[in-house]
Parts: C-alpha cells; structure tokens; sequence
C-alpha cells in the first residue's frame, strides 16, 4: 500500500514529530518502499493462526498489593522529578495546556 | 607475565584472584588503552573515576580473599544500560543529561559480582541499525581493516561500541543487547563471541527499551569461556520485569568442553542466500563437518518462514518502539525543545530535534500500522506470521537439538557504503532476527576470515532456556575453529 504526503502528516501528528513540509514527500517514499517490501506477508495463508505478542508462555505473576520498596517503590519526588528540564516543588511544568 | 589487556576475561579473573595482578592496575591499563584508542568512538561516557574507586574496592575485597565472580574485571556497559548517576544516551540527542537515579538489574548483578565499569559504550540511536552510523555521536570505526585498505569499516550495530571495543581489547567484555541481532551481527563481524540468551532469562528492568517482546540483553567476549562467566552474572529472575522467567541459573562454564556426541544438528536450507559469498558457504560447510567430527548427527531441516521474518519484525519492532518511545516528550527526561508556542508543539519539536532520522522513520511506521484501519492488514497479520515463525521452530526442535547457521549473509563494509536503502541495511539481520521473533537463544562465534581478511561467524541456535547445550555446541565450534586473528592497531 503506497502511502501518500498527506498520509505522512496526519501520522507524524499522531507520533508527535514536527516533520517540516519539504520531509513529507521523501518520508512518503521511503515508507512506501519499505511497507511495499513487508507486503510479501500477504503470500502466507494465516487463517485460523492465533496472534501472537510474546514467547513467553507463562501469565504474568501477580505480587502483594503493597508499597514497593527500592527504585519502583514510592515516597521519592526528588528522585521522579531529578531528570525533568522543568520543574517547580516536585511538579512537572509545562506550558499551560488549560486556557 | 602476559600485558594484563591481553589475558581473557576468565583468566584475568584467576590472576585477580590470585593475586598476580591487582584490579587497580588492571582498571589504569584499561583507562590508558581506551584513551589510545579515541580514533574508533567506541565510548560515550568514560568513567574512569568510578573504574578506579570499583577497582580500589575490589582490590580490599580480594586481599580478604571475599571477591565475586568477577572481582575487578572491567567491563564496557552498551549505554542502553541505566546505570545511577552516570549519563546514559540510548546513542540519543533526546536523552541529553539523563542520569538516571537507579541501575539497572543486569549491572547491578555484574557489580554485586564485582565488576568494574570503564564506561558507557557507543550504539545505534535506541538500538536501531545494524552499523552503529544511527547514533547521534557518530559511527563507530571497526578496528577491523580490510587487508591493504584504509576504509572505515562498520563494528556491525546495535551493539558496535561493545564489539569494538570487545575486538581491540579496550576492555574484558562487554553488555549488549539484541532485539534482532545486535547481538550476534556486531560480534560476527568483528571476530569477537555474542551470546543473545534466551527472552527472560536475563531481565529488561533498567534498560531502555526498543522492543519489549524482543529485546534481550547478553554479553559480548573474546572467547565462549568468557561469555559464559559473564551470562552467569547477568542472568537471573527479577520481579522488576514481568517477563522475567524464576529458573535457576547454571553455571555455564562447567559445561564447557563436555562432549557433543549424539547431538543432532540442524542445517536449514532457507539460510542458504542466493549471492552470498562463497567464503560464507564454505565457513557454514566447515561448521558442519567440525559438528560432525565432534560425533553430532547431522540433520537437514526446512524452515520456509524464514523469508518472512524480516518483514515481520519491521512491523513488530517499529509497533512495539512508537510506544516505548512515546515517554521522550521533553517533560519527565532529557531534551526539551527551546521554541515552542503550545503544549503540542513543545512535544512535536522536542521530538523532532531528539530523534534521529532513523528512529523517526520506525517511529512513524509503528504509528502507521497500529493506526485505525491497518492494524488488522500489517500488525495482527505479522503477529500471526510471527506464531508461524515459532511453530516452525518448535517442529524443528522435536528433531534437532541445536541448528547451526552463518551469522550475517556478508563481512563487514564500509561506514556509509549502505546508507541508500533502509531495506538493504535491514536484510543483515536476515539470519538472526528469527530467534528474537521466537524467543529462542542463539550466538555468533567467530569461524574464519574471508578473503579480504575479515572476520566471519557462525550461529548456533538452541532451544528455549538450553543455553547450556547451546554453549557446549560454541565451544566446539571455537576449539575448531582454532580463530586467533586479531585486528591491526592502527589507531594506536
């Protein structure tokens, strides 16, 4: 399926990727290129396949519904925050997003 | 005695531990070597004060005579690896000052074993190439030449800063991970060994992640020996990562050397390439009768899903990296773009400016096929294709016990010989990304060198959680082999 420029913006906007207007087209065609070649998964008869998302055969294992202690746990705002290119009294800041 | 940088992983662990050598000295001949060798980029991060502080703490451990497995080894750790206080890039402008405030589980395993971090090695941009030319600090140099040429070569990716550093001896190992041959495709073309363990048997927890069903972290060494000491370490169950798997871990050197004989090897013919050059045949041939000569049976199979698994895992990893990838939005981490008039487009240009172009493109393949309306046509058609994959191997494993294969369809080339097609740069990791897809173990170990001088590897794959049988299997390959070439030191 080849896919257009106007394709490309609407997923770039999804992805959240400011691709300048001049990208789209290249971006176009190499996508293109690319799902054309994974278009051979078409020859393989599936039909009653289960999908499948990982190997691991087990289900997950379920865990005390308790505080973790250690990196997972929790009481650690200097830690959470220690990273972020803006912050303010343990709070993430960010332009305003409610008018 | 020998230079300390030349003796193996294992034994420079027995000479730490009897004393002959002290983890100090051992730290500074790294430290030097590595600053020697600046000219191939193998290091993001040097961290030679905490080597020194390790090596000091080792050194009081082992005159008490407490050292772990690996007291005062120093190891290269891929910087796809959080570790506390240390900035750790994912090869990514997007993680610029990232310093996480916790290790990740596998380092942490190696420094409880009393390992000594030299520094964060370079890799592809998250993982993403097969030649180390994604990642923002630029393309790793191969210490490898081909004979009579100055080209630049590519260490292979995504793991290229291990294996090159592994090749010219800049450290005693090295972390990786593989997700569809990181592992294995960098230490095929370097001549170093690469071990891709089995998905769960060495936790993700603290590692950035690519793709969550396939990523899989595993050493890369100078020899099978090596590779075993350090997967012991690594190795293990962790609570952290919910598909960690709780099974005891073996001590994968005491299998070393034991016999092969009876075992049945597969050669699936799928793996034979048109153009594929002929050295590469004849390597695989060689392997075949070196298994032979080591009394395993030989068994031809057929795995016709082969040709598909490529395609498939451009869907699955890009699917899987558009949402792991969603956390780098300038607000928990790492870049944040400067100009920006909303929330939205502070997000579109910090991304925009963090990802490379590579990571870009995967990224909007992943969007595109988990999208309304194709998720149906590529993601749930390649999970199908993906369980065909795995019923195939599972056939294949009722028959054989290892299967044996070369590692990539080509030797090393040069640094932006391949950078038209990504379909071109995708297709070497035809032969190894069906063990990601299948969860199962596999490893390059070096065989030969092709008539450029170049090293080549062979692969053997193993059944889920079989790393011992798999590891008896690289053992004879290697003590067949007899590989003992070595890169020239140019760059020193």
């Amino acid at each position: 399926m080849a896919v257009d420029k106007e394709t490309v913006r609407k997923v770039a906007r999804l992805a959240r990727i400011a691709e300048p207007e001049d990208r789209l087209e290249p971006l176009a065609e190499e996508i293109s290129g690319i799902l054309g070649w994974i278009e051979q998964l078409n020859e393989v008869d599936v039909e009653g396949v289960e999908a499948m998302a990982s190997t691991v055969d087990v289900s997950l294992a379920m865990r005390a519904d308790a505080l973790q202690k250690g990196p997972t746990g929790g009481s650690q705002p200097d830690n959470v925050v220690a990273n972020a290119p803006k912050t303010q009294d343990h709070f993430f800041v960010v332009p305003k997003v409610v008018e | 005695m020998t230079d300390i940088i030349d003796l193996s992983l294992a034994d420079l662990r027995d000479a730490l531990k009897d004393k002959k050598i002290s983890a100090a000295e051992t730290a500074d001949a790294y430290l030097a070597r590595i600053d020697a060798a600046k000219e191939l980029n193998v290091v993001i991060t040097l961290t030679a004060d905490k080597a020194r502080a390790m090596a000091k703490a080792s050194d009081e451990k082992l005159s008490r005579g407490e050292g772990g497995a690996l007291e005062g080894v120093p190891l290269g750790i891929k910087d796809l690896y959080c570790t506390e206080g240390v900035l750790t890039t994912a090869g990514s402008h997007i993680l610029d000052g990232f310093k996480p405030r916790y290790e990740s589980t596998v380092t942490s395993n190696l420094w409880r074993d009393g390992a000594v971090m030299l520094g964060k090695l370079n890799m592809d941009e998250f993982a993403m190439g097969s030649s180390n030319e994604t990642s923002y600090y630029g393309p790793v140099v191969s210490p490898w030449r081909r004979e009579g040429d100055e080209t630049p070569l590519t260490p292979g990716g995504s793991s290229g800063g291990s294996a090159a550093s592994v090749a010219a001896r800049l450290c005693a190992g090295a972390t990786a991970t593989d997700t569809g041959g990181s592992i294995r495709q960098p230490a095929s073309l370097t001549g170093t060994v690469g071990v891709k363990p089995t998905y769960g048997r060495c936790s993700r927890w603290g590692i950035a992640a690519f793709a969550s069903s396939l990523d899989q972290a595993g050493p890369i060494t100078r020899d099978v020996r090596d590779a075993a000491i350090m997967m012991r370490s690594m190795a293990g169950y962790d609570a952290k990562d919910s598909t960690s798997i709780d099974r005891p871990v073996p001590d994968y050197e005491a299998v070393l050397g034991q016999s092969v004989k009876g075992l049945k090897i597969g050669v699936p013919k799928e793996y034979r390439l048109d153009g594929m050059p002929d050295k590469i045949e004849k390597l695989w041939a060689e392997g075949v009768a070196w298994m032979k000569d080591a009394g395993c049976e030989i068994v031809d199979i057929s795995l016709p899903m082969t040709k598909y698994a490529l395609p498939v895992y451009y869907i699955v990893a890009p699917a899987e990296a558009s949402s792991n990838l969603a956390r780098y939005d300038g607000v928990k981490f790492g870049h944040r773009a400067k100009d920006y008039d909303d929330i939205l487009s502070m997000y579109e240009t910090t991304r925009a400016e963090g990802f490379g172009d590579e990571v870009k493109r995967r990224v909007l393949i992943g969007t595109y096929v988990l999208s309304a309306g194709y998720y149906d046509a590529y993601y749930l058609r390649a999970q199908k294709v993906r369980k065909k994959i795995f019923d195939e191997f599972t056939e294949a494993y009722k028959k054989v016990d290892l299967i044996l294969t070369p590692s990539t369809p080509s030797a090393a080339f040069g640094l932006g010989e391949k950078d038209g097609d990504p379909v071109q740069m995708y297709l070497n990791d035809i032969f190894t990304v069906t063990a990601n897809l299948a969860g199962l173990p596999g490893a390059s170990v070096p065989a030969g060198l092709d008539a450029q001088g170049l090293p080549l590897g062979l692969q053997l794959l193993a059944r889920p959680f079989d790393e011992e049988t798999l590891f008896k299997g690289m053992h004879v390959l290697e003590q067949a082999a007899g590989f003992d070439a070595r890169p020239d030191e140019w760059w020193e």
